[in-house]
């Protein structure tokens, strides 16, 4: 259960990140989770939930979408994506790869954030 | 009050990717070999370690090594008997351990990482929750013991895919507990192909002779 640290490490990012860009409040976090990522969303949220509490992503919808795994398979030379979740084997030919070109990632994407306008801390 | 879309497209775990970077650097600059250990609780880390540290130390290698645990600092004791320097990490009840911690804990213990040949981190007994977290190593090891069961790789995948080498320890107990270790290798292969297998046992000394090759192959040559 490291969902907690990562919802920490999400939170950081996050915060630092609208801070710069003078917002005032974060209402969406939007994030991609690749199925090899290692860590369960459901268990991320729950994270999500905690690790805002006090600071401007607290009550945040936290948005995860989710990335199959694709590899590319050498005797097929193509890329394709595995039947099992976290399978590395490929759909055709059963050959596992060692170059996974998709599901890995845990990537904050967006925010949608609410900026004062009455108090621009950074005019663009 | 004004809404906007705020594009990133950041790594969540970027700040420890970047502490990981700049330990491997230094790793890499000062010729340490860095390796981290994972495996899920009672697979034989520390014995393997003990093993492969007296082998190392009495080859005239240097070796420093950090272990991380829960709590207490049983393996650190244990580990420091083979004669290298040892330091306990306790997580006080984190699952992993994060690359921040390992340069601390070098400065903490004042290690010169020019004096070290090879440097061991040996991480919580987790199969799970490490895999998320590079901590500056050349090497990530993951060790699987007879006792667990040929398709411990095929239930955990995304930890043993992110291996460079694979350990199966505990090789002495095969017969008792009907271990296959060819299948076990088939199964490791079909989550993470083509990395090396070794096949050990801390307590018959079985296939250390080979481990010990390959990892004195892994030092860089001067």
């Amino acid at each position: 259960m490291h969902e907690l640290s990562i919802a920490l490490s999400l939170v950081h990012l996050a915060q630092d990140a609208a801070l710069q860009a003078g917002a005032v409040q974060v209402k969406r976090v939007q994030i991609e989770v690749g199925a090899m990522a290692g860590v369960v969303p459901e268990a991320l949220e729950l994270g999500f939930t905690i690790a805002t509490r006090e600071t401007i992503l607290e009550s945040a919808e936290l948005r995860v979408t989710l990335v199959p795994v694709v590899v590319f398979c050498s005797p097929c030379g193509q890329e394709v994506e595995p039947t099992n979740s976290l399978s590395i084997c490929c759909p055709l030919c059963g050959t596992p790869s060692d170059d996974i070109r998709r599901g890995q990632e845990l990537d904050l994407v967006s925010l949608e954030i609410v900026e004062d306008p009455l108090n621009p801390e950074q005019p663009l | 009050m004004t809404t906007r879309l705020l594009e990133l497209r950041s790594q969540v775990l970027s700040k420890n990717d970047q502490v990981a970077a700049q330990l491997r650097a230094r790793f890499e600059a000062a010729g340490v070999v860095a390796l981290n250990l994972v495996s899920s609780p009672g697979t034989g880390k520390t014995a393997f370690l003990e093993r492969t540290l007296a082998l190392l130390i009495a080859a005239g290698v240097r070796t420093a090594t950090l272990v991380g645990d829960l709590a207490t600092d049983n393996d650190a004791r244990r580990l420091a008997r083979s004669g290298g320097v040892v330091r306990q990490i306790e997580t006080h009840g984190y699952c992993h351990l994060e690359a921040a911690w390992i340069g601390e804990h070098i400065a903490a213990a004042g290690w010169d990482l020019q004096q070290v040949d090879y440097f061991f981190i040996e991480n919580v007994g987790n199969l799970v929750c490490p895999a998320s977290y590079d901590l500056g190593e050349r090497i990530r090891v993951v060790l699987l013991s007879a006792t667990e069961g040929e398709d411990k790789p095929l239930k955990y995948p995304v930890l043993f895919n992110s291996a460079d080498v694979a350990i199966i320890t505990k090789i002495d107990l095969a017969a008792a507990c009907e271990f296959d270790a060819d299948h076990a290798a088939a199964n490791i292969h079909t989550v993470r192909p083509g990395i090396p297998i070794f096949a050990t046992s801390a307590k018959s000394g079985a296939g250390m002779d080979a481990w010990l090759a390959w990892l004195t192959a892994q030092r860089p040559s001067p």
